[in-house]
């Protein structure tokens, strides 16, 4: 049975760890791929990592990340942030990254998904849309915002995964803007909107504070998998705790 | 030495890492004459079955991967490079592939996900030296749209379950055993299928 991941992510700037954690065991814990390594030793399934280097040296600090993470990390790894065009994607795969995560650059060029599908394949294609809610009465409804939240797009972000996964997306990373930093968990709503609009894997992103939070996303919202940032880093849990507790509810994991 | 086979079929570093990890020499390389001294082989690979044999053919390793196998050499095949050990492949409608194995591979059905992608248990069918260590239901990193459909049941090392598909998952054939999943990406237990195949290579001792 195909099994529920759980997926830490890291936020890279210039090569370093932008949010602290505060693990006292490793010996330089702004290092992004120390410590993805000992998530991976930890039973992480897969790791992101967001780069949100703003010089011009952006395009070269994230090829050398994936070098770098290819060269410790015994499980498959996503590297997203900034990418606009197949060539970046082209040298990230090349570097060893296992997928690459598109998020502005599509919603400007949507043809940029149908290339890097054609040319690397859809299972290393993974489209991050970050969502907010519009406010309104009646059904739900939620916006695709762009550069790193800070721009609203007018389109409706589960239109946009289907479209995107018409064009050859092979995973949606999904993240909440409006829950993302609050520890209330997930937006399940939204998580249920896009996995039940789309036939391809769901990773829910943004507001997990307990394992409760992870737990409830994939059972009542169809999540395939869980990305959570502060929860880890910041060890208020393990990922050996986390997926022991869902096993204890009935979720399939490695474990 | 353990000689991964380079038939510019996209990164093998994470394969000769794997063996490192686990303080095994393994060489990346197309030398036939390099692979020929091999006390073990890897065909590990991603991409698409035809092209593959053709890159194959072309750098003269189609011939040499049969005469190792002939000569008793320990062989691994990984992800496409299990697929490739079959006679022929949905795929590649035509394409004769190396044959070692009885059978074909067949794209996954259209009711199923594909690629099947992800961490999937296996389902241990027989005993192997391969499998030292690694508990049944063990889970492995999967990324694929196509299976190899053995026609005897006798090569079949494991089988995995995607929805209500049960397909194999890794194959052996005396000296010959392929994984359709990533040990070099299934972390600690995947690093344990390489040193198997490592204490394989060189016998229980070392």
């Amino acid at each position: 049975m195909l099994l529920k991941r759980i997926i830490p992510c890291l936020d890279v700037d210039r090569g370093r760890v932008v949010k602290g954690t505060n693990f006292v065991d490793i010996r330089d814990a702004g290092d992004p791929v120390e410590l993805a390594s000992r998530y991976d030793r930890e039973g992480a399934d897969e790791l992101v990592f967001l780069d949100i280097t703003a010089t011009h040296e952006k395009r070269d600090t994230m090829v050398e990340l994936a070098r770098r993470c290819a060269e410790e990390l015994f499980v498959p790894f996503t590297i997203g942030g900034g990418i606009s065009d197949v060539d970046h994607v082209r040298a990230l795969l090349a570097a060893g990254a296992d997928k690459v995560s598109l998020n502005s650059a599509p919603l400007r060029d949507p043809a940029l998904i149908s290339s890097c599908a054609e040319r690397f394949g859809s299972q290393c294609v993974v489209l991050a849309i970050d969502a907010k809610r519009v406010p309104g009465e009646g059904e739900p409804r939620w916006e695709a915002y762009v550069n790193g939240g800070r721009l609203p797009t007018g389109r409706d972000a589960v239109e946009w995964a289907v479209e995107a996964v018409g064009r050859g997306a092979g995973e949606v990373l999904l993240t909440s803007m409006d829950r993302d930093g609050t520890k209330d968990g997930y937006d399940l709503e939204l998580t249920a909107a896009v996995s039940s609009a789309v036939n391809v894997p769901v990773i829910a992103s943004g507001g997990a504070g307990s394992l409760e939070h992870l737990a409830e996303v994939i059972l009542s919202a169809g999540a395939d998998a869980v990305l959570a940032a502060s929860i880890f880093h910041f060890g208020e849990f393990t990922i050996h705790g986390a997926k022991d507790y869902l096993y204890t509810r009935g979720i399939p994991v490695r474990l | 030495m353990i000689y991964i086979l380079d038939y510019g079929s996209g990164n093998l570093r994470s394969v000769q890492k794997a063996f490192e990890a686990v303080d095994v020499v393994a060489e990346v390389g197309a030398d036939p004459a390099r692979a020929r001294s091999a006390d073990g082989l890897v065909l590990p690979g991603v991409g698409a079955f035809g092209h593959a044999m053709a890159e194959l053919a072309g750098r003269g390793l189609v011939d040499l991967i049969e005469e190792r196998i002939r000569a008793g050499v320990p062989f691994l095949g990984v992800c496409l490079g299990l697929q490739l050990l079959f006679e022929e492949s949905e795929e590649s409608p035509g394409v004769q592939g190396l044959g070692i194995v009885p059978g074909r591979v067949t794209r996954l059905p259209d009711r199923v996900k594909v690629p099947h992608m992800g961490w999937n248990q296996i389902e241990i069918m027989q005993d192997s030296p391969l499998l030292d260590g690694v508990p049944d239901h063990s889970a492995f990193y999967f990324v694929h749209g196509f299976v190899g459909v053995p026609t005897f049941p006798a090569y079949v090392l494991t089988t995995t379950d995607y929805d209500d598909l049960t397909f194999v998952s890794s194959i052996q054939r005396e000296n010959v055993a392929a994984f359709q999943f990533h040990p070099e990406k299934s972390s600690e237990l995947g690093l344990k299928l390489y040193r198997n195949f490592a204490r394989w290579v060189y016998g229980r001792e070392r």
